[in-house]
C-alpha cells in the first residue's frame, strides 16, 4: 500500500500477460508517482478556517495560476489562494484521450463492453469470438476485481486476452487500459472488446478511450435499470437487452426498457438478443461491421468526457 | 465507490501545482448531473489526504445547481434529475449548469 496516499493496497490492480501469467503487481493510481515530502509535519500555528471561502465560489479567478491573491483575505492571513479550475477527472481524461490516439493510430476499433455482474457479457464475447472467427481480428482486456475466470473462457477461444484485476477497484480506468494494451500489443486493423467491471454505476465516468460502449442488460433484471442507473444509459453508444429467450418467464418490457433509455439518450441504439441460444446475433454483428476501424472512419471518433454528454 | 478514485486524482491533481506546500484550504464545485456524490467525496478525502501536506485541509464543497434550457419554449429551468424534461413536455433542451466536477481552487499556508 502506498503509505502516503492510501492508494491501492496488497489486493492493488494486476495485469497478466497473454498466457495468463501475473506479473505487475502495482497499482494502477500508484505506478510511479511521486509524493513531494520536503515539508514539515508540525503546524505549530492554529489552523483557524474561520473566514468565509463564499467569495470564491462561482467565478474564477482572472490571475494566473500560481499567483498570489494579494489583498484577499486568505493573504491578508500569511495564505495564498491558487486558482485551478480543473476537472477532477482530468488525469484520466488526459491518458483515455492516449490511447485513443494509440487505437487509431492502428486503425483498432475498441469497444467498452459494461453491464451489471452477470447479465452475460463474457457469454455474449465467446460466441462473437465464434461467430466471427475469421471475419475479425478480435482481442480481449478483461477486467474483474478479482480471478482470471474470465479471460479463461476467452483463452478457449483461441484468441489472444488480457486479464486485469482491479483488486479493490470498481471500474477500469485509462490508466489500467494503456498498461494492458502494452500487454496485448493489439495487431493493426483489429478489433478490441474491453469487458469493464461488472457495475453499471462507475465505469459510466471513466473514459477509456474506446471508440464505442456498449452497456448489456439481461432481461432478469428489471425493465427501470435505466431509471436507476442513469449515467451508465447517458454514456451509451448501444444498448444490448441479453437473454431474450428467458422473456416468456420474466416480467420485463422490452418497450418501456427503451423508451426509458431513449429519454435519457435519443440516439442510442438498441438491440434485443440472447447470446446464449444465438438468437439475435445477427443485429449485434452487423453493428460491430458498420462501425468502421479508425482508420476508416479519419476524424469520425470525437472524445468523449466520462458520462458527461447528452 | 469511483469517488474514492476521483478524490486520489483531486489529491494528485493538487500536489502536481503546490509541491509541499501545506494545503489549508480545497475548494470544489460539483454538479448533481456529474455522477459524483459530494458526501461520498467528504469521505474519501478525509482518507486519501492522510499523511499528505492536505492532511486537515478545510474541504469546500460548492453544490451547483443544474440548469438547462428549453429550445421549444426557451423556458430555463432547474433540472430534479438526469431526465432533461422540460416542464413543458418537451425533451429538446440545452443543459446549462450542473456538470461540474472542478477543484476551483487551493489555499496554502
Amino acid at each position: 500500500m502506498c503509505a502516503t496516499c492510501g492508494c491501492g493496497d496488497d489486493a492493488g490492480t494486476r495485469v497478466s500477460d497473454l498466457d495468463g501469467t501475473v506479473h505487475d503487481i502495482l497499482p494502477a493510481a500508484a505506478a510511479p508517482h511521486e509524493h513531494p515530502h520536503d515539508h514539515e509535519h508540525e503546524h505549530e500555528h492554529p489552523h483557524d478556517h474561520g473566514h468565509p471561502h463564499d467569495d470564491e465560489h462561482g467565478h474564477p479567478r482572472p490571475q494566473s495560476p500560481g499567483t498570489a491573491d494579494a489583498g484577499h483575505s486568505p493573504a491578508a492571513q500569511g495564505r495564498t489562494l491558487i486558482s485551478l479550475e480543473e476537472n477532477l477527472l482530468a488525469k484520466n481524461d488526459l491518458l483515455a484521450a492516449r490511447n485513443r490516439g494509440w487505437l487509431e493510430g492502428r486503425g483498432i476499433q475498441a469497444f467498452n463492453v459494461m453491464s451489471s455482474p452477470g447479465a452475460g457479457k463474457t457469454t455474449l464475447l465467446v460466441r462473437t469470438i465464434r461467430e466471427l472467427a475469421g471475419a475479425l481480428d478480435i482481442g480481449v482486456i478483461e477486467g474483474d476485481q478479482e480471478t482470471s475466470l474470465d479471460a479463461d473462457r476467452i483463452r478457449s477461444t483461441g484468441r489472444p486476452v488480457i486479464q486485469i484485476n482491479t483488486g479493490a477497484g470498481c471500474h477500469l480506468d485509462a490508466g489500467m487500459l494503456q498498461r494492458a494494451l502494452g500487454a496485448l500489443d493489439p495487431v493493426p486493423g483489429s478489433t478490441l472488446f474491453i469487458e469493464n467491471v461488472g457495475n453499471l454505476v462507475c465505469p459510466a465516468l471513466f473514459d477509456l478511450g474506446e471508440s464505442a460502449r456498449v452497456v448489456v442488460i439481461s432481461v432478469t433484471e428489471g425493465d427501470d435499470k435505466p431509471q436507476k442507473y442513469p449515467h451508465m444509459f447517458l454514456a451509451a453508444d448501444l444498448v444490448i437487452i441479453n437473454k431474450a429467450d428467458l422473456l416468456p418467464y420474466v416480467e420485463f418490457d422490452v418497450e418501456r426498457c427503451v423508451r426509458q433509455a431513449r429519454l435519457l439518450n435519443p440516439g442510442v441504439d438498441v438491440l434485443t438478443l440472447s447470446a446464449t441460444t444465438g438468437d439475435g446475433m445477427d443485429g449485434w454483428l452487423e453493428w460491430i461491421r458498420k462501425n468502421p476501424h479508425p482508420a476508416a472512419a479519419a476524424a469520425g471518433s470525437a472524445p468523449r468526457s466520462g458520462g458527461l454528454r447528452v | 465507490m469511483h469517488e474514492l478514485s476521483i478524490t486520489q486524482s483531486l489529491v494528485e491533481a493538487v500536489l502536481d501545482r503546490t509541491g509541499g506546500r501545506s494545503v489549508t484550504g480545497v475548494n470544489l464545485r460539483i454538479g448533481p448531473l456529474s455522477g459524483v456524490l459530494p458526501d461520498a467525496v467528504r469521505f474519501c478525502f478525509e482518507v486519501v489526504s492522510a499523511d499528505t501536506p492536505l492532511a486537515g485541509a478545510t474541504l469546500t464543497i460548492d453544490e451547483s445547481e443544474g440548469r438547462a434550457r428549453c429550445r421549444s419554449c426557451r423556458d430555463e429551468f432547474v433540472l430534479e434529475d438526469m431526465f432533461l424534461l422540460c416542464p413543458c413536455g418537451s425533451a429538446d433542451v440545452e443543459v446549462v449548469s450542473g456538470r461540474e466536477l472542478l477543484v476551483t481552487s487551493v489555499e496554502v499556508a
